[in-house]
């Protein structure tokens, strides 16, 4: 800034009488002075902005090896490709929500602070993540979303809160086995057969750890056929050498199951297993029944949601974004806000305004320079958003939460290694960046004269 | 010109040297330490306790030749240390590299020096030829292989066989059975790394092989054929009659493509256990012993990878290659004493390690597990080919959410599409082997 504000009144007095001034009147500000002074910062800044941001211009036109010009096809190569496409939206979606999501935090945060007593404290609290590495961030949390409800605190939340309302069920995962006469239906496994009174039926279950079948459980065994009752067995029918579907020794019934017979889509008995696995249903009209054992039997129990999952992941780590970078919204607006002049508040107040009113008609309107500037720096934050994609997307769902960042650093330096389209990526983003930067920029520019 | 001069003096005085030196030995009966002070560096990847293995293994050499042996370890950025060394001027002597295309693009660049005849009569000797070929590049043999992984190892848990009584299985069909009676007793069949696309392109390869045959896998590994070959179809429909069957996939497709490689091995050795079986290389026995309390060869076990549909002996390895960038005596020695059953011997005897040198005596193996793992290797033979996503082009083999990893994570989360995945596995791989 301080080069543009040097040069220009210089440059316009040089443009109205150069030859008066030959001898200048006021030497420090010379242009022809200033050069000597000005050049280790210019030297300095072509050769790590200037030179590479050419530079880069200038590969994007050339193929991977950088010796054959091939035009505009990286160019073409980087919008057809559906990776880079996916890192597009990935990125609309970022600038959309997250920079937006944080200075509204920390306004929030910072007009609700201001009030307390331990301000300081507290904004410090919110400050700190900041003062981690996004990288670190990033594995924090990964092992957040966790998608086992053991690792995962969110998860470990969601699954605590689910079965505070719901009962799991006795014997998750277990089902007839393949080629028994039962089918799972909406209502549970359902016989495809009828039976009447007076038989026995045999319900062999599998898929379930013979040792977390409860204690008090029984070796099961058929019971005996009696015409004016439908008996039957629930076992699990696994064990060493066993034979499918039979009665094998050392297998025990799965006692507390709930059976129901059913009759023309009517439950008209329920019952539940004792410690041997048997089932009774003693006072059955004749007739032919359907068995069923509902699903409250056999239900999985919860397991939360697959946080890193494809759907879910960019939500995800926008969310640890947001985490990471409130504090620092919240400082600049504190910041801000401890600018405001108090008697125009006080007026307002005065004049009977609400807090509510005095919030959104002179603490807003009077903070609104500070919060653009937070708004277009956290644009630019977001656009160059890297860490926290690499370390939280699992590789199975990387591709789904690219950025063009990732994808940039993954094309030109990745496997592959094609600099060409990794700098045509580079200059795009460049160009995406641009606009805000030159906002901020003007800004500044603004407020100084 | 005096500078010409002094180094002049001092190659002849050198020279002189070491002529005595060699003079001296023969008359003292060859004991063989013709190689006093002359140094050797060798790069390799290798750090922490395997770099002080290594170490004894150079220190033997010293004991035989008497040259001094300096290894620097580079770890996984061997191959931009190595690359950077050999632009700059001052290449190592000796090179262990795990990447076969390295040494491919190192020979072509002229970087590296063939093998003497001597080592070359060595490696014909004590190796399956397939692992000459492997060294080989445009009839030249440029390499050693020294350390060799197997890749084709399924590893399980005995207690989870023991309670449906079941045994190792020898063919797919009984891995299927096994893997069914499992389920039973309420935990899937298999816990498979799909977050890691590593993981999955060795399964695909151990399937490859067996279904399609060494020959067609090498053809596919230089993409000779296409990938929307029928020999990839059968594979991939092979692959579905397990991972299609969300009952023997612990987690089902979804949940596997969330679990990392370490996570899938605890999966089936930790508590509680939630599979019985995982399938991965050798170093599946080091996670589990730093991991779980499960003893290695008690509570855990492996079998090797099933044969399909009558396929023989076949084995997916990795390995890494000595290398030689620099022609002198010392360098030449150390290739002859690599190359020879005496070096593996020394890092055998230490414990993780496997040699593809069939020469070393079974014994010199510090347990079972090892001890199977080498036969296995060596058993083999000549069907043993090298990882074929480790010979592909990185951008297709090598590289996270892209080309054949990502790929065949689709493929993990849909298996049904097997049409689909043949496309994308084809066009990916078109695009990256034509660069």
């Amino acid at each position: 800034m301080t080069v543009t504000a040097t040069r220009s009144p210089a440059g316009s007095r040089a443009g109205g009488g150069r030859r008066k001034l030959a001898v200048d009147p006021t030497p420090g500000r010379s242009p022809r002075q200033a050069v000597p002074f000005l050049l280790p910062a210019l030297l300095v800044l072509s050769a790590l902005v200037l030179y590479p941001l050419v530079y880069s211009l200038v590969r994007s036109f050339f193929d991977r090896s950088g010796s054959t010009f091939v035009g505009v096809s990286n160019y073409v190569n980087l919008f057809t490709d559906p990776r880079t496409l996916t890192a597009f939206k990935n990125n609309v979606i970022w600038v959309v929500v997250a920079p937006a999501v944080v200075t509204g935090l920390g306004l929030i945060f910072a007009v609700l602070t201001e009030r307390i007593k331990w301000a300081t404290a507290f904004r410090l609290v919110l400050f700190m993540p900041m003062a981690i590495s996004l990288f670190a961030s990033g594995i924090i949390f990964r092992l957040v979303y966790e998608e086992d409800p053991k690792q995962g605190v969110v998860n470990a939340v969601t699954v605590g809160v689910h079965d505070l309302f719901s009962d799991p069920s006795p014997y998750p995962g277990a089902r007839p086995r393949d080629g028994q006469p039962f089918t799972p239906a909406e209502e549970g496994f359902t016989s495809t057969k009828t039976f009447a009174p007076g038989t026995a039926v045999s319900v062999p279950l599998v898929g379930f750890q013979p040792g977390q079948i409860p204690k008090e459980a029984s070796p099961a065994s058929q019971p005996s056929s009696d015409a004016r009752e439908l008996r039957g067995v629930v076992w699990l029918d696994v064990s060493v050498g066993g034979k499918a579907g039979q009665l094998d020794q050392g297998e025990r019934g799965m006692p507390g199951l709930v059976v129901e017979a059913v009759r023309d889509g009517q439950v008209v008995g329920r019952t539940t297993t004792g410690n041997d696995g048997r089932f009774t249903f003693p006072d059955l009209t004749s007739g032919d029944y359907t068995l069923r054992m509902p699903p409250s039997n056999f239900a999985l129990p919860f397991r939360g949601l697959t946080w890193l999952g494809p759907s879910l992941i960019t939500p995800v780590i926008i969310s640890s974004w947001i985490w990471i970078m409130t504090g620092f919204a919240i400082t600049f607006i504190a910041a801000g806000l401890s600018a405001i002049p108090r008697d125009a508040l006080e007026a307002a107040r005065v004049d009977g305004a609400t807090e509510w009113q005095v919030f959104k008609r002179v603490t807003v309107p009077l903070l609104s320079p500070v919060l653009l500037v937070v708004f277009v720096t956290l644009v630019i934050n977001v656009l160059k958003i890297f860490e926290l994609v690499f370390v939280i997307a699992p590789g199975s769902v990387q591709e789904e939460a690219n950025v063009l960042a990732l994808q940039m650093w993954q094309v030109s330096f990745g496997a592959g290694g094609d600099q060409g389209v990794g700098s045509a990526l580079a200059v795009v983003l460049f160009l995406l960046v641009a606009p805000a930067m030159l906002f901020n920029i003007r800004r500044f520019r603004r407020e100084q004269s | 010109m005096s500078r010409l001069k002094v180094t002049a003096a001092l190659v002849a005085a050198i020279a002189t040297l070491t002529a005595c030196g060699g003079g001296g030995t023969t008359a003292g009966g060859g004991d063989g330490k013709s190689l006093s002070g002359q140094t050797v560096e060798v790069v390799g990847t290798w750090s922490g306790d395997e770099q002080l293995r290594f170490e004894q293994v150079l220190s033997a050499f010293k004991e035989k030749t008497g040259a001094e042996v300096r290894y620097t370890p580079a770890g996984d950025e061997l191959p931009t240390v190595l690359q950077t060394r050999v632009q700059g001027g001052t290449p190592p002597n000796v090179a262990l590299v795990a990447q076969p295309g390295l040494v491919e693009q190192l020979a072509k660049a002229g970087s590296l020096k063939p093998l003497s005849a001597d080592v070359e009569k060595l490696v014909t000797e004590h190796n399956a030829a397939v692992w000459k070929k492997l060294g080989t590049f445009e009839g030249k043999l440029y390499g050693v292989y020294f350390k060799a992984a197997n890749k084709s190892t399924v590893w399980y848990s005995e207690k989870a066989f023991g309670q449906v009584g079941a045994e190792p299985p020898k063919t797919w069909e009984d891995f299927l059975k096994v893997g069914r009676a499992v389920v039973d007793t309420g935990q899937a069949a298999v816990s498979v790394g799909g977050a890691d696309g590593w993981t999955l392109t060795d399964w695909f390869e151990n399937v490859y092989l067996r279904t399609a045959g060494p020959e067609n896998y090498d053809k596919l590994a230089k993409h000779e054929i296409p990938w929307t070959d029928p020999s990839v179809r059968k594979a991939l429909e092979t692959l579905a009659q397990l991972w299609g069957d969300p009952r023997l996939v612990d987690g089902g497709g979804a949940g596997a493509l969330q679990t990392e490689f370490p996570k899938s091995v605890i999966n089936v050795f930790g508590e509680p256990p939630k599979a019985a079986m995982v399938f991965e290389a050798d170093f599946v026995a080091s996670v589990i012993t730093t991991n779980t309390k499960a003893k290695v060869g008690e509570d855990a076990k492996f079998f090797k990878f099933p044969s399909i549909g009558g396929s023989k002996d076949a084995v997916v390895a990795g390995g890494d290659v000595a290398v030689q960038l620099k022609d002198d005596e010392a360098t030449n020695e150390l290739m002859k004493f690599l190359a020879s059953p005496d070096a593996g011997k020394v890092w055998a005897q230490l414990g993780g390690f496997l040699s593809p040198n069939k020469d070393i005596p079974e014994d010199n193996y510090p347990d079972d597990v090892t001890r199977e793992l080498a036969k296995q290797l060596v058993d083999a033979g000549d069907n043993v080919r090298f990882d074929m996503s480790d010979l592909a082009p990185a951008a297709f083999g090598g590289t996270k959410g892209a080309g054949e990893w990502k790929a065949l994570q689709d493929f993990l989360a849909n298996p049904a599409d097997i049409d689909g995945t043949l496309q994308r596995l084809e066009s990916e791989a078109a695009k990256a082997y034509q660069k």
